[in-house]
């Protein structure tokens, strides 16, 4: 996750306030696709606010790329504000239901793994197992691996759900000395940046 | 008050100011069509829904007042995306009206129904699909709102039949909007505006480079005061043309693909360019790698997304450019600097520049009708009568803007970003309904008019008295100049010499045409074109195989302009061979 692509490309975690209005989804994928990339995952559902949805979308692109697709995001009028967690302090979880062989050689291994990955069995047969699991995507990709010689069915995946660590109104600098060093850094010469381009924006 | 959707679409309407109209009527809005007999709206009923969306920009621009489009659903709808999509790139406030099939039937492929909203979404500033016969106050309330405020957009409102049909609670047209999705930036950030003050009083070889965004933003009194303050030389994009008075001693002209020599060689060899309301088009830059290498950049644009998008910004300025310069203006008022002076040798590079590229063409007295004379011809006649002037795209829109002179903002009248053929014609009609009085002149290609000249018959209908001036060369002029200079002179698709008789056309719509041949005649043309009440079509005939220079070839760097005489460098050969 976030590792650099072969063209300058990483991918980034957008969470979208919008309005829970038709069309709105479309407007967004049009947007994302117009720029030539493919959305990796995406969320909706409903917030607290029923009139608003919140969205997670995954989107591979280069740093300018995405900047400007960010700021599109943000022109549009059914659009309520748009945050690119992936330099954030964030928490980032995903739930994923696995059909796996339970053959009466492998039961038991499959039990042993799904425990440690603390996956819940939801279904059971003579043939099979359903697990559910939540985790980052370094889990899963992890739990997936561990499955996949017994003999993964289907794999069914809600898309990454994301939100900032701490408090909502917290300074950012705060949430930022959570950070690893090298990161940190990384990270708060972006910040500089985007420090920047806000002192250009100041809402009226 | 129970009223049906038309009622209350008419009444909201009347209450949002709105007092013309341009459209088509079809099955699906029958109902608000009878409706409207019963109110004062002036609809005015063009023959091809394109030539309605286009007349609805170019009241626009004309008046600063948002268009309004009234079309059926289907066909009438899809006719219109080609002006929604010119009015999205070039910043045009209209509200779209579409009829649309009956919810029950939507996406059940009905008899003339398309996905209108989908269609439109990538290019419209926003569009909405009204629900609720109820909700039809509120959501043109927005559409006027979202479309006028900002940067200014095309909103499209897509309306069901049994919308319009069905009866729902009227209780008045709302006053105020609150849309959370939504707010513009208005003031510049004063840190901001400090700081690009300072970078103006350091320079010493600046450029003015203005845009459409001046104009869109009433601001040509703050610019020019801005010029008159810190004396830079000053140049516009075609789609700023206007916000400067032409006569003003820092005029440059305009830059970009065919604009002046040395407006595009102040781009190039300036240490401090302040663009204000214009967004880096490619038009303008030319190869993007090479621009803006040596100079920093102030960037003022109401539109986060401009910034930065093409360009490298030192200095951004996300907002209102009235408010922006106003605020800018005091910051530089408090500089004490001899701005002329400082500029000195800048100013004389700029004239070396100007006497050795100047604009020109050569006019024999017995050779064929140069197009650039024509042009410059009915700018020198019509300059004091303040005339509105509109253009189609190509060769002679790129000479109207090379030679154009004009006073003030709003008249003049060009599709840029989207350099849609037809636009011209249609655009002036607009113009012209909102000033039945004035001179509203199109200078259109014959390439151009084939494309829309049916609404000559509206003109008619409604006397709007329209002088279009044609540049006939019987090519798709701009096409065969590329074809020219990088195409090995392979002409593919281009020549029009089959073609219309002009005279007979405007006569068989019942307008006046007239027809000038001879380079001795044509200001006596265009005075008589003037002069004769109800919409006219002059035709020039035009030498064929004139060529717009300067130019920028596409893609090329601006310091690998051609000027007129000069040979194109083979590496631009672009042909199969």
């Amino acid at each position: 996750m976030n590792s650099n692509g072969a063209s300058g490309t990483r991918a980034h975690t957008l969470v979208l306030q919008v309005e829970n209005r038709l069309g709105v989804l479309a407007r967004i994928a049009g947007l994302v696709a117009a720029k030539g990339y493919n959305i990796d995952s995406l969320s909706v559902a409903e917030t607290l606010d029923p009139t608003a949805s919140q969205i997670t979308l995954v989107v591979h692109g280069t740093e300018s790329a995405i900047e400007q697709t960010v700021k599109q995001l943000n022109r549009q009028v059914d659009i309520i504000k748009v945050v690119d967690l992936t330099d954030e302090a964030h928490v980032e979880r995903e739930m994923v239901l696995i059909r796996v062989n339970a053959e009466p050689a492998n039961r038991a291994e499959a039990l042993r793994t799904a425990d440690i990955f603390r996956a819940k069995v939801v279904d059971v047969t003579p043939r099979a197992y359903v697990f559910e699991v939540t985790g980052d995507a370094e889990k899963i990709a992890a739990f997936i691996e561990l499955l996949r010689p017994l003999g993964i069915q289907e794999v069914v995946r809600t898309g990454k759900v994301a939100i900032a660590r701490g408090s909502k109104t917290a300074p950012r600098r705060e949430a930022r000395a959570a950070r690893r060093p090298a990161e940190a850094r990384a990270a708060s010469e972006r910040e500089e940046q985007r420090a920047e381009d806000e002192v250009a924006v100041l809402p009226s | 008050m129970q009223l049906t959707g038309s009622e209350i679409f008419m009444k909201c309407l009347a209450a949002e100011g709105v007092t013309t109209a341009f459209g088509h009527p079809g099955g699906v809005v029958l109902h608000m069509y009878d409706v409207m007999l019963d109110y004062p709206l002036r609809h005015i009923l063009c023959r091809h829904e394109q030539a309605a969306a286009h007349a609805a920009e170019g009241y626009y621009k004309a008046t600063g007042r948002t268009g309004t489009c009234i079309v059926t659903s289907g066909p009438g709808a899809t006719n219109t995306v080609t002006g929604i999509t010119d009015a999205y790139m070039d910043s045009m406030s209209v509200v779209f009206f579409t009829g649309q099939v009956p919810t029950a039937v939507m996406g059940c492929d009905a008899f003339q129904e398309a996905d209108v909203m989908g269609t439109t979404r990538s290019c419209t500033k926003h569009n909405v699909l009204v629900q609720n016969t109820e909700d039809l106050p509120r959501i043109i309330k927005e559409a006027y709102y979202i479309s006028r405020s900002g940067r200014p957009g095309p909103v499209l409102v897509d309306l069901p039949k049994d919308i319009l049909m069905s009866r729902g609670d009227f209780s008045g047209y709302p006053e105020s909007v609150r849309i959370r999705g939504y707010n513009p930036s208005i003031h510049g950030h004063p840190g901001q505006i400090r700081k690009a003050a300072e970078l103006i009083a350091r320079a010493v070889r600046p450029v003015l480079y203005g845009g459409g965004g001046i104009i869109h933003g009433d601001a040509s009194v703050e610019f020019t005061e801005l010029v008159n303050l810190i004396q830079a030389p000053t140049t516009l994009t075609l789609m700023g043309l206007g916000a400067l008075d032409t006569s003003h001693p820092l005029w440059l002209g305009m830059l970009g693909m065919h604009g002046t020599y040395w407006a595009n060689m102040c781009m190039i060899h300036s240490d401090l360019m302040i663009a204000v309301g214009a967004r880096f088009d490619d038009r303008v830059t030319g190869k993007l790698s090479e621009f803006g290498k040596n100079c920093k950049i102030i960037h003022i644009d109401i539109d986060p997304t401009s910034i930065r998008k093409n360009v490298h910004v030192d200095v951004p300025i996300v907002g209102d450019v009235k408010h922006v310069l106003r605020e800018l203006n005091k910051e530089l008022r408090k500089i004490k600097r001899d701005w002329a002076k400082e500029q000195e040798e800048w100013h004389g590079q700029i004239a070396e520049w100007r006497a050795a590229h100047p604009l020109r063409y050569d006019q024999r007295p017995d050779g064929p009708i140069k197009p650039q004379h024509a042009i410059a011809e009915v700018f020198r006649l019509t300059e004091e009568m303040d005339p509105i002037i509109a253009t189609g795209v190509g060769q002679h829109q790129m000479w109207a803007g090379q030679y154009y002179r004009g006073r003030k903002p709003r008249r003049w009248i060009t599709s840029g970003g989207l350099g849609t053929m037809g636009f011209g014609f249609p655009a002036a009609l607009g113009a012209q309904a909102a000033f039945p009085d004035k001179l509203v002149i199109t200078i259109d290609g014959d390439g151009c008019f084939q494309m829309t000249c049916q609404d000559l018959v509206t003109c008619v209908q409604y006397n709007l008295p329209v002088k279009v001036i044609l540049m006939n060369n019987r090519y798709l002029g701009m096409v065969r100049q590329w074809q020219e200079l990088f195409y090995g002179r392979r002409y593919s698709a281009v020549d029009l010499s089959v073609q219309p008789d002009y005279v007979k056309l405007a006569e068989a719509y019942g307008a006046t045409g007239l027809r000038v041949e001879r380079p001795a005649e044509v200001s006596v043309a265009i005075e008589k074109a003037i002069a004769t009440p109800g919409p006219v079509v002059l035709e020039v005939v035009c030498d064929r195989e004139e060529n717009c220079f300067p130019m920028i070839p596409a893609g090329a760097a601006i310091k690998d302009i051609i000027d007129a005489g000069e040979p194109v460098p083979e590496k631009l050969f672009q042909g199969w061979r």
